[in-house]
């Protein structure tokens, strides 16, 4: 079946519909990961948006047990070609069935790289995908005008807290979206891991005195989640620790003033090298964001400049004077991507440790 | 961390003459490298023993040693040029040993040299097979069960401790040197014995078997401060087993997942910090293909073949970033040259799939083994880029230029399916064709995967392309009756998939002109994308492209500059190396010069010219008319040259002037005048000059009455051939049957030549004519007799043995030659001289295989004038006179290099087909000294145990009763056969008498493997009937490392080199300053 891609700004792409055939209006964001369909398709942080996969060969491995959330979260889905078979040894299935499966709008055939153009030039912007032959440009072009990636975070965070357990430190996690991989991270490490709705405010979480907190990554604008905000502040008043990625990140630092903007395309996939500033050393990162901290709102009493993006200097996270807070825009989670961050979490245990003793020491 | 201000003066060491394992690709790592230093501000100074090198030029580097490749030579170089620090890990394996071996005797450090790239204890610590397993161990990367042995013994206990199949690597050896998998004791003790000699140091890797496992490589860099990056990675379609330059290779992988991908990708990262690189390394990985399982198989601690490869996949300059690391810059103080926007440290991301095939020497080698294993065969290679697997595939199978175009184009269709089942588990490079006709046949994809262990991601995509082949061929019948003709969305798929219009037009029954004009009538044309390496993320200036059907173009258009296309040479092969890069890439700068904007065309991964910053355009594709066709619709060039890019080239003239494109330089109608065999003796008789009489001949019984009528021996070859492909002498009837039957396997459009074979002393010139004048630089003499290919010849400039009134004649048939020829540009021309007499036997109206050598020997850039006089200038106003010009006062020798010993079966004897991969140069005051560097750098180095073997044919007898005696006096010990034995002790040489190997032992063959021999001087009888035992004893020797020469001219040669002691101490030339 015939699908299009209809841009904001006019321009049409003609391809082949995959996945559920159903309308879809959403942002469009690409991403240059050449592996790792599968958990960009289940990564919360899409939520609200339809990605464009730059690398022109999806499928290939078909869907293997590394999904990074329970379901598929973007609006829609776009792709050169699709595989039309799955090869490898833990291949449950194919990427088309589970487009179905999770009726996720997709299109293949699309000269990918024509439309990662047109969003690098001018930056991020809305889109329809629609199997109707009949689209009429002018009734649907003011609608994507109007579409706005509304309060994602509730859509996306779990509905009651659970835990996992582990004989080492209680870390709480903050669900704005949190992928698996971020999660199993820290029980890896042997932490007990509570994770709490987005919604759970900051005294319940206080009062089961964690080792530590951590603030997961998250879809949409971070200026919208206003009372996570507020909640976040409470939580950095203590001295429990606070690691956060992403949007816990970006939620961080407007919990102290400084403000956020939203990046021109973003940056999304595997291959972004940020600086560590306290020793000059440069890591290869996975990451997915649209929006970034401007560091030269922050208070630079309140928090230091920790990583700087290589390519263009954006902020890339943070190091909170006098507190025990460090805060990361990148993924140290990987999943896709490299894991030459993972080395963050186990920063992260030692400050938990460490605290702990000084507790103790108390 | 800024740049290391204390180096200031760097030896670059290259990797010497091409030979199969080590190629182009440090012509290219070396020349990027230099060009970076340079760009520092650093002084350069350079060695490598092989001119054809475009890093050989005195642009590229300050100083310029074209010198033998050994510890005696850098040493002295060290003392007489005082650098500061020595970069080894360009020069691929042969300047890394070198780097190891001067390290080792604490020269370095005497000198206050230091290594710079990376140390000498990470060297050893990737290289030594002990020292890299116990490190791998360290840090818990798994290797495969394996054991250095230093004898057959514990190599016999340790494989059957953990059971055969074992696989065999001997230590230090370049291009898997040696290898092999051992299925039992019997072949464990053949590969061991000969992989402990070849090995530097005596010692060969047993290791667990891990064949049908995925091969991935990954290409990593790291700087001095820890950073690292994987700038690639490649997935073999070939599982372990075939050695990764024989493999088809695409990029990136395809069917790993991020789990596998990233698994592999922070075990590379792990083990290049763990080795402390500073610089580019290669790290290949087998996966098992149904679990997590992996084992490192090796580490490279330097650019590599594989660099090359991925630098062109990706854009990102390998090469140059090792340069800079090396002098200390951190890879976040490195701009992408590409997208001049990011930085070194960040990874390439693809958004298009790469697939790479090995260029395989089988046509040159007819009773070479075809097989493919461990140990690598292949001269060279293509690459081929496409937003599809199946595209990149097709366009990467035209690439090769052997007569194959799709996946039909070797028939299997004759066999049973039982053999075809059979034949599938056969591993060689016509594998995928064998697939293709399983599929047709509808043996199941897990059928044919249980055979090959090839992944059924790479099966389905074959199966794609046969599906094709059907839906087109299907169209047939209604085409035919007039019913219906191509549906366009059929011919849309199928150009996608880029087939060919000519293979369209085979399969529905079109003429390809007709396919051409409907696929225009469609609006079906190639569209061209760029190779930016970050996926379209940022914008780049890099107008690096590869085309695409169905999609949107994004080249920009360019006008205003004249534009000039030049045409590249496609894979290295036999006959067409690594030369012809260093005069399209000269070429195109000269243009460039002129004002030009320049577009190159070609598809070889290893070459300078398919760097990304040598023309104004790069386009990475086949050279076939269709493909050319569509980069001249988009880019209108004003015109083309084709003189400089081989016979690749040259094959494209008629198809671009019916293009509309003006061919630069000399005429497509001249060009055919010197290879019709009838324009050209019209020719050659309106000039006046002889050449030996013959014939053409399309069918055997018309050769062998052609034959017949000038009296045997005759030269038989077919037109319009590079390197003598397909060329033989035959003596007999029965030689000319089977020497047209083997070129007439392949339809000739042009006819057989059969000439007269005369012996005399072969001469090579190359000149310069701008229509008028001529400039020849020099005059080149072969050692050997003519018959022996000019390619495989001992080339000496200038020419030490004819007669000055010779040397008249052979400029004045040059100028008569390139006057009637109407020739712009370059011609070459080879005579034969006998006595006063001088014949001329072949002409090439463009750039041939010595133009790079006799450049640098005589300071003249004849490629750089050629091109001027292309363009319109004078070669008088370009400030020279015209004529031969005066001889320098040293001597030049040219000496080919062979790679036999990597191809099983292959037949060394020399003869008038070239065989030689590669070449080194000697140069020096003496000829005597010359002749000496030149054995030197081909790696001939003599004595060692003061024994040889002689055996040779009757004609040969007398000198070599001369040869024998000289070989006497200087302490040799002669074994030779019957005749020979009998010949020389007549007169007086104590020669020994042994029997040949169908004889009982002791025999030759026994000798040979006793390993106590230096030198084996055979030569074969001619025509076609080669004696089955000199050919026996030829590989045998070969592949136990002994030096066989096979004409009794080179042997000459050598006896006089070796008489000559006293210029064994060498006087190294800066070759910039001539």
């Amino acid at each position: 079946m015939k699908a299009f891609l209809i841009l904001e700004d006019g321009t049409v792409f003609a391809g082949t519909s995959i996945g559920s055939t159903k309308d879809i209006i959403s942002e469009i964001v690409f991403n240059t990961s050449m592996t790792g369909y599968l958990e960009v398709l289940t990564d919360p942080s899409y939520a609200g948006q339809a990605v464009v996969m730059t690398y022109p060969l999806i499928g290939n491995y078909g869907i293997t047990p590394d999904m990074e959330s329970k379901k598929a979260w973007p609006d829609g889905y776009i792709v050169r070609e699709l595989s039309r078979v799955a090869s490898n040894f833990r291949c449950e299935g194919n990427l088309q069935d589970f487009l179905i499966e999770q009726d996720i709008t997709g299109i293949a055939d699309v000269d990918t790289r024509a439309l990662t153009k047109i969003l690098r030039e001018k930056g991020t912007m809305n889109g329809m995908i629609t199997t109707n032959v009949n689209y009429n440009l002018e009734e649907i072009l003011p609608k994507l005008k109007a579409y706005k990636v509304g309060d994602v975070v509730s859509e996306v965070t779990c509905t009651e807290s659970y835990t996992l357990d582990g004989e080492g430190p209680r870390v709480a996690l903050m669900d704005f979206g949190a992928k698996n991989n971020i999660i199993k991270s820290l029980h890896q490490r042997g932490c007990r891991v509570t994770v709490y709705p987005a919604g759970t405010s900051a005294e319940e979480i206080i009062l089961t005195n964690p080792d530590g907190i951590m603030l997961s990554n998250g879809p949409g604008d971070p200026e919208t989640n206003v009372s996570v905000i507020e909640e976040i502040r409470k939580l950095s008043n203590t001295d429990i620790p606070i690691f956060a990625i992403c949007l816990g990140h970006q939620l961080m630092a407007l919990a102290h003033g400084a403000k956020t903007y939203k990046l021109k395309y973003g940056h999304r996939g595997g291959n972004h090298p940020v600086k560590d500033l306290a020793d000059g050393r440069v890591y290869i990162s996975s990451q997915n964001h649209g929006y970034a901290v401007d560091y030269n709102t922050m208070d630079p009493s309140v928090a230091e400049e920790a990583f700087v993006n290589v390519n263009d200097g954006t902020n890339e996270g943070l190091s909170y004077i006098g507190k025990n807070i460090f805060t990361v825009q990148f993924h140290p989670e990987a999943c896709p991507g490299p894991q030459d961050s993972g080395y963050l979490f186990d920063r992260f245990m030692d400050m938990m440790t460490a605290e702990r003793k000084e507790q103790k020491n108390a | 961390m800024p740049r290391n201000k204390e180096i200031k003066k760097v030896l670059v060491i290259g990797s010497g003459p091409i030979v199969i394992g080590q190629a182009a690709e440090f012509d290219y790592a070396g020349t990027q490298a230099c060009r970076s230093l340079k760009e520092e501000g650093l002084e350069v100074v350079l060695l490598n023993s092989n001119p054809a090198t475009i890093m050989t030029d005195k642009d590229i580097a300050d100083k310029v040693y074209i010198e033998p490749l050994t510890v005696e030579v850098v040493e002295q170089l060290i003392l007489k040029e005082r650098p500061d620090s020595v970069l080894p890990t360009l020069g691929g394996q042969a300047a890394l040993n070198l780097a190891m071996e001067l390290d080792e005797k604490g020269f370095l450090r005497e000198n206050h040299v230091r290594l710079i790239g990376t140390t000498a204890e990470t060297i050893k610590k990737a290289e030594d097979r002990l020292e890299f397993k116990s490190t791998m161990e360290k840090i818990g990367e798994p290797c495969a069960a394996s054991l250095v042995v230093e004898t057959v013994e514990d190599g016999i206990a340790f494989a059957e401790s953990i059971g055969y199949p074992v696989v065999l690597r001997p230590a230090y050896t370049l291009g898997g040197s040696g290898g092999g998998i051992a299925n039992d004791r019997r072949q464990l003790v053949e590969i061991l014995e000969n992989g402990l000699r070849l090995s530097r140091v005596g010692q060969v890797l047993v290791e667990r078997c891990i064949a049908g496992w995925k091969e991935i490589e990954y290409e990593v860099m790291r700087d001095a401060k820890g950073n690292c990056i994987t700038v690639c990675n490649m997935e073999n379609i070939d599982p372990v087993g075939v050695h990764t330059g024989d493999s088809i290779v695409v990029a990136p992988s395809q069917t790993l997942g991020d789990k596998e991908y990233q698994m592999l990708r922070t075990s590379a990262l792990n083990i290049i910090s763990e080795l402390n690189i500073t610089g580019g390394c290669n790290v290949q990985y087998a996966l098992h293909p149904e679990t997590f399982e992996y084992c490192v198989i090796e580490v490279n601690p330097r650019v590599s073949r594989s660099s090359a490869l991925a630098s062109k996949a990706t854009g990102y300059p390998i090469a140059k970033v090792a340069a800079k690391i090396a002098l200390g810059y951190t890879l976040d103080e490195i701009k992408n040259a590409v997208t001049k926007k990011t930085y070194a440290s960040f990874e390439p991301m693809l958004d298009y799939c790469v697939v790479k095939i090995p260029r395989l020497p089988f046509d040159k080698f007819i009773s070479a083994r075809r097989t493919l294993t461990t140990q690598m065969k292949a001269t060279g290679e293509v690459m081929s880029i496409c937003d599809n697997f199946e595209g990149a595939l097709m366009k990467a199978i035209r690439s090769l230029e052997q007569h194959v175009d799709s996946l039909m184009s070797y028939d299997f269709s004759h066999l049973s399916r039982e053999d075809l089942m059979e034949e599938l588990k056969v591993v060689d490079d016509q594998r995928i064709w064998r697939i293709a006709e399983a599929i047709r046949r509808g043996v199941s994809y897990e059928a044919i995967h249980e055979i090959t262990k090839i992944d059924i991601w790479f099966i389905d995509k074959i199966a794609v392309l046969v599906e094709m082949e059907l839906a087109l061929k299907g169209c047939a019948p209604r085409i035919a009756s007039g019913r219906a003709s191509l549906d366009p969305e059929l011919l849309r798929e199928a150009k996608r998939l880029e087939f060919p219009d000519s293979v369209i037009a085979g399969l529905t029954g079109l003429t390809e002109r007709k396919v051409h004009d409907l696929r225009h009538a469609y609006g079906i044309t190639a569209a061209y994308k760029m190779v930016d390496t970050c996926a379209a993320e940022f914008a780049a200036e890099t107008p690096y492209y590869y085309s695409v059907f169905g999609r949107e173009n994004e080249v920009e258009k360019t006008s205003g500059k004249k534009k000039v296309l030049v045409l590249g040479s496609g894979p290295i092969r036999i006959g067409q190396g690594i030369e012809f890069d260093f005069c399209s890439v000269h070429c195109t700068w000269a243009f460039a010069k002129e004002g030009y904007e320049t577009i190159i065309v070609n598809n070889n991964p290893e070459t300078v010219s398919t760097d990304f910053d040598i023309a104004d355009k790069l386009y990475f594709e086949p050279l076939t008319p269709e493909d050319v066709e569509s980069i001249v619709d988009l880019e209108k060039p004003d015109g083309a040259v084709v003189q400089f890019g081989g016979q690749t080239a040259i094959k494209l003239t008629e198809a671009l002037m019916k293009m509309g494109v003006p061919i630069l330089g000399t005429k497509a109608e001249d060009v055919d005048a010197a290879e019709d065999r009838e324009l050209f003796d019209e020719i050659l008789e309106k000039c006046q000059i002889p050449r030996p009489t013959g014939g053409t001949v399309f069918t055997a019984k018309e050769a062998k009455e052609v034959a017949n009528r000038l009296g045997y021996p005759v030269l038989v070859r077919p037109s319009y051939v590079l390197g003598g492909q397909g060329m033989q002498i035959a003596i007999n009837d029965h030689d000319i049957d089977e020497f047209i039957g083997i070129i007439n396997r392949i339809a000739q459009d042009h006819p057989i030549l059969v000439d007269k074979y005369l012996q005399g002393k072969e001469i090579e010139v190359d000149a310069v004519c701008d229509g008028t004048d001529i400039l020849i630089p020099g005059i080149m003499e072969h050692i050997e007799r003519a018959g022996i290919h000019s390619g495989d010849s001992i080339s000496v400039y200038p020419a030490k043995s004819i007669s000055e009134k010779t040397k008249r004649t052979i400029e004045e048939y040059t100028r008569r030659l390139a006057q009637s020829l109407h020739v712009i540009g370059l011609i070459n021309i080879q005579f034969i001289v006998c006595g006063e007499d001088v014949y001329v036997i072949e002409v090439n109206p463009r750039s041939s295989r010595t133009v790079p050598y006799i450049s640098k020997v005589t300071g003249i850039p004849i490629v750089p004038l050629a091109t001027k006089v292309i363009i319109g200038h004078k070669i008088r106003e370009l400030g020279y006179t015209p004529g031969l010009q005066p001889e320098a006062d040293y001597f030049a020798v040219k000496m080919p290099v062979f790679s036999f010993e990597k191809i099983r079966g292959a037949d060394i004897s020399l003869g008038p087909e070239m065989k030689s991969t590669g070449e080194c140069l000697g140069i020096a005051k003496t000829f005597d000294e010359a002749l000496y560097k030149a054995f030197l750098g081909a790696g001939i180095k003599l004595p060692k145990f003061s024994n040889m073997i002689m055996t040779v044919r009757d004609e040969d007898k007398a000198e070599a009763v001369e040869i024998g005696k000289r070989f006497e006096k200087i302490g040799y010990k002669i074994f030779a056969t019957a005749g020979t034995a009998e010949a020389l002790k007549n007169a007086g040489v104590k020669a020994i008498a042994v029997n040949k190997i169908e004889q009982s032992t002791p025999n030759l063959m026994d000798l040979i493997l006793g390993h106590k021999i230096d030198l084996v001087i055979d030569t074969p009888p001619q025509g076609a009937e080669h004696a089955k035992d000199g050919f026996v004893i030829r590989r045998n020797a070969i592949e136990t490392g002994v030096n066989v020469l096979t004409a009794i001219d080179t042997a000459k040669a050598l006896i006089t080199s070796l008489e000559n002691t006293s210029i064994q101490k060498l006087t190294l030339v800066d070759i910039a300053r001539i």
